[in-house]
C-alpha cells in the first residue's frame, strides 16, 4: 500500500514534519518495496486554504494512509472525504515512522486538533 | 523553537517598543516583523540586509485591448467594481478572483501574478531578522505575513525563541501572524480603547487555541481601567506578565533610536521588561 | 464634504482627531470604518438604537443537480472549494464572495446563500455609524463598503479609518474629498506617515497632516513635511492630562472650549482650501 508522510526533507531519512498543510514535502512510500517518491507541497506557501490543497494532493497521489503531526479541521474534512486514514507521527525520521506504522504502533487521528485550534489555521488572505 | 507573537488589538500601545527591548535582552533568538503594512522594528534594530526578494502573492486580471470587444460582460460580473467604463482594471480594487476571465467570450482576459511586496532578510547583533513591506494598497497582506514567518523559520537554526512583532487589529494579518504560535503576548494600555480592543483580540487568540499573556503599558494612566483589565485577565485565566508605567522618557529614547534597554534614565522600565520576560519564560517552561 | 482620517501607524490618535472633528462640527456624520477595532463610541457615546447584520454571499450546491465535475473548485482562486470523489466541500470562511464558482458551474447547481460577517450599528439620527467585524473573520472590506453606502449625502461626513495601508484603508478613503493623516513625532510615526502619504498620493486626494503628541524636541516630522510641501494643519501637544482623559474616554474638545474652537477652525480651513 501507499503511505504519505509529511517531511522536512527530501530523503526517507528526513525528519517527519509536524504541520500538515504547510509541510515542505510529502514522501509517498510503497510499503511492500519501500520505494518512495517526493512531492513538493505547493500549498505550503498558500496563505489561505493550505490544508485544503494539501489534502487534495495526498488524495491525488494515490496514498491511502497519511502520517503527520497535526491536521486542521479543513484539511481533515478533505482527507475524510478522500477516505484517507490519518496516523499521528512521532518526532522521528520518515522511515522510522513508516516502520512504526507497519508494527501498528502509531495512533490513528480521528478528530482535528483540539476543539478550535486550526479552525482557520490555514487562512489569512483578504 | 518557541514562537512568541506580540500583538495589541489597538495600535500604538507600545508593542514594537517592547519587542525591540526584548530583542536586546533575550538570547538565542530569531526576529520577525509581521506588521507588513507598516513595519517598524527595523528602525530600532541595527541590522545588515543580506537578501531582498519580491513577493508575488496575488493574481490580478489584465485585459488585452486588441482582443477585447467591449461587450461589458466582465464588468457585469465583477463584484469589486474593479473594471472601469474604459475597460481598464483598477489594481487596487481587483480581488484576483477570475470571474471576469470566466465570462469573457473572446479570451481577452488573463490572470497574472503580481508583486505585492518585498521580503527582507537581515543579520543583526541579536539574531537573524526578517521583515517585509507590503506595496501601498496591495491585496494579500496575510500571504506576505505567512511568507515572512516561513522565511524566518527556515533561518532559525537551533535558536530557542522566535520573537515576532505582529500587527494591530483582529483580521487577516493578525490571524496569519498568530497561526502556529506557541504563545501570544497582548500588549495593551490602560485606556478604555486599549481594554476594549484587548477583549476582542483575546477572543480571537483563544479561538485558535493559543495561550495568551498580557502586558499593560501606561498602567498608571488610569488605575480603574488597569484594575478592570486585570479582572478581565483573571476571569479568563490569562497571566498579566508585566505592567509598564507612563513614561515620556520612552518617547524621547525612541526619538534617539534607542529602546528603554539602552537608556540609563529608563532603568525602571528596563527592570520591568526583564521581569516580564522572566515571568513569560517561566510560564512557557511549565 | 467627506473627510477621511488615517495614519499608517496605529495609536497615533486617528480616533481622537476624527471624533473631535465630529464633536466640534455639529452637523456632521461620523462613521467608524476601523471595523476590526471600532473605538469611536468610547468617546462619542452615541446611543446605538439601530443595527443591521452585514451578510456576504457564499455558494451552496444543489446535490441533485451537481455532477461532481470540479469546475467550481478549479475556478475558485481562494481554496474555498474542493471536490473529492464527486462531493463538493465548501469552506465558507475562505470565500471572497466573488461568484466565480456560480459562473463556472456547467449545470447551474450552485446558488448563493447569505452568511453573516459583521454588524453595523447607528444612533437614531444616523449621525454616528460604526461597523464591527465578527470575531475570527478575515475580511473587513464588505463591511466598509456597506458603511459607505450609509454616508449622508446632505451633511459633512468624517470617516475614521483602520491603521495600515492595505485594502481596508484604500476602500475607506475612496471617494473622499480630503484626508487627514495623523502622526506622532517618533521614528515609527515618521516612517508610517511616509507610507500613508504615498497611499493618499496614489489615490490622488488632497491631504494635510496633524502631529499628535507633539514635543518641541523633535523636528523630523516638520522637516519631512516641509521638504515635501505637505501642510501641517494642527499640532496636539504631548500632555499627560490629555492622555489621562483619553484613557477615560474623554477628548479635549469635550472639556476645553478652546479645542472645540480649534477643531471648528480646522474644519473651516479645510473647507476653504478645497473651495479655492
Amino acid at each position: 500500500m501507499k503511505i504519505a508522510v509529511t517531511s522536512t526533507g527530501q530523503e526517507i531519512s528526513s525528519q517527519l514534519e509536524q504541520k500538515f498543510g504547510r509541510a515542505e514535502y510529502f514522501i509517498i512510500a510503497e510499503t511492500s518495496t519501500m520505494e518512495f517518491q517526493v512531492i513538493d507541497n505547493k500549498a505550503s506557501l498558500e496563505a489561505g486554504g493550505a490544508g485544503i490543497q494539501a489534502g487534495q494532493t495526498i488524495i491525488n497521489s494515490g496514498a491511502t494512509v497519511l502520517i503527520t503531526g497535526n491536521v486542521g479541521p479543513n484539511a481533515m474534512k478533505v482527507l475524510k472525504s478522500g477516505k484517507i486514514k490519518i496516523y499521528r507521527g512521532q518526532r522521528e525520521s520518515v522511515e522510522k515512522n513508516i516502520e512504526m506504522f507497519n508494527k501498528h504502533s502509531l495512533e490513528e487521528i480521528v478528530d482535528s486538533v483540539e476543539a478550535h485550534h486550526g479552525m482557520k489555521n490555514e487562512n489569512s488572505s483578504t | 523553537m518557541k514562537q512568541i507573537v506580540f500583538i495589541s488589538g489597538k495600535g500604538g500601545t507600545g508593542k514594537s517598543t517592547v519587542v525591540a527591548s526584548l530583542v536586546k535582552y533575550v538570547k538565542n533568538i530569531t526576529i520577525a516583523d509581521c506588521d507588513v503594512d507598516t513595519p517598524n522594528l527595523h528602525i530600532l534594530l541595527p541590522h545588515k540586509r543580506t537578501a531582498k526578494s519580491d513577493f508575488t502573492g496575488a493574481k490580478l486580471a489584465f485585459i488585452n485591448d486588441e482582443k477585447c470587444i467591449l461587450c461589458g460582460q466582465c464588468r457585469d460580473v465583477c463584484r469589486f467594481g474593479a473594471i472601469s467604463d474604459e475597460f481598464v482594471i483598477n489594481p487596487m480594487k481587483c480581488e484576483g478572483c477570475g470571474a471576469c476571465q470566466l465570462v469573457c467570450p473572446v479570451e481577452a482576459i488573463t490572470m497574472d501574478n503580481v508583486k505585492i511586496g518585498e521580503v527582507y532578510e537581515a543579520d543583526s547583533d541579536y539574531g537573524m531578522f526578517t521583515y517585509a513591506l507590503l506595496d501601498i494598497g496591495a491585496e494579500g497582506s496575510g500571504k506576505l505575513v505567512t511568507q515572512v514567518k516561513k522565511t524566518s523559520q527556515k533561518k532559525s537554526g537551533d535558536q530557542i525563541y522566535s520573537l515576532i512583532d505582529g500587527s494591530p487589529g483582529i483580521g487577516c494579518v493578525v490571524i496569519a501572524s498568530i497561526t502556529g504560535a506557541d504563545a501570544v503576548v497582548i500588549v495593551t494600555e490602560a485606556t478604555l480603547s486599549g481594554k476594549s480592543d484587548l477583549e476582542r483580540v483575546q477572543k480571537v487568540v483563544r479561538h485558535f487555541g493559543i495561550k495568551s499573556y498580557v502586558c499593560i503599558n501606561k498602567f498608571d494612566l488610569n488605575s480603574s481601567v488597569t484594575h478592570d483589565i486585570e479582572e478581565f485577565c483573571h476571569l479568563n485565566e490569562i497571566t498579566v506578565i508585566g505592567k509598564i508605567p507612563f513614561e515620556p522618557g520612552i518617547v524621547k529614547a525612541l526619538q534617539q533610536l534607542e529602546t528603554p534597554m539602552d537608556d540609563v534614565k529608563l532603568l525602571h522600565i528596563k527592570n520591568e521588561i526583564v521581569r516580564m520576560w522572566e515571568t513569560l519564560e517561566r510560564e512557557m517552561i511549565q | 464634504m467627506r473627510i477621511a482620517v488615517l495614519s499608517g501607524k496605529g495609536g497615533t490618535g486617528k480616533t481622537t482627531v476624527a471624533a473631535s472633528l465630529a464633536y466640534a462640527v455639529k452637523t456632521s456624520q461620523y462613521i467608524d470604518c476601523d471595523v476590526e477595532e471600532p473605538n469611536g463610541n468610547i468617546f462619542l457615546k452615541a446611543v446605538l438604537s439601530e443595527s443591521e447584520v452585514v451578510h456576504v454571499p457564499v455558494p451552496e450546491v444543489d446535490v441533485n443537480l451537481c455532477n461532481g465535475c470540479g469546475e467550481c473548485a478549479r475556478a475558485c482562486q481562494f481554496n474555498a472549494m474542493a471536490v473529492i470523489n464527486k462531493e463538493v466541500l465548501i469552506f465558507e470562511e475562505l470565500c471572497h464572495s466573488c461568484g466565480a464558482c456560480v459562473i463556472a458551474c456547467p449545470v447551474k447547481a450552485i446558488h448563493e446563500k447569505k452568511r453573516p460577517l459583521g454588524v453595523i450599528s447607528a444612533n437614531c439620527s444616523h449621525t454616528f455609524i460604526q461597523g464591527a467585524l465578527n470575531l475570527n473573520e478575515l475580511m473587513s472590506v464588505p463591511i466598509i463598503r456597506r458603511l459607505k453606502e450609509k454616508m449622508n449625502q446632505h451633511s459633512h461626513v468624517i470617516l475614521d479609518s483602520a491603521p495600515g495601508a492595505s485594502c481596508t484603508v484604500v476602500n475607506t478613503i475612496e471617494d473622499c474629498d480630503y484626508c487627514i493623516l495623523v502622526t506622532e513625532p517618533t521614528p515609527f510615526g515618521l516612517h508610517d506617515l511616509k507610507i500613508a502619504v504615498e497611499l493618499v498620493k496614489k489615490a490622488e486626494l488632497p491631504f494635510g497632516v496633524i502631529v499628535n503628541k507633539a514635543m518641541n524636541e523633535n523636528q523630523t516630522i516638520k522637516e519631512f513635511c516641509h521638504e515635501n510641501n505637505i501642510e501641517i494643519i494642527m499640532e496636539i501637544p504631548f500632555q499627560k492630562e490629555i492622555a489621562v482623559n483619553y484613557s477615560k474616554g474623554l477628548l479635549p474638545v469635550q472639556y476645553d472650549i478652546e479645542w472645540k474652537k480649534k477643531f471648528n477652525e480646522l474644519f473651516r480651513n479645510i473647507e476653504r482650501s478645497l473651495e479655492a
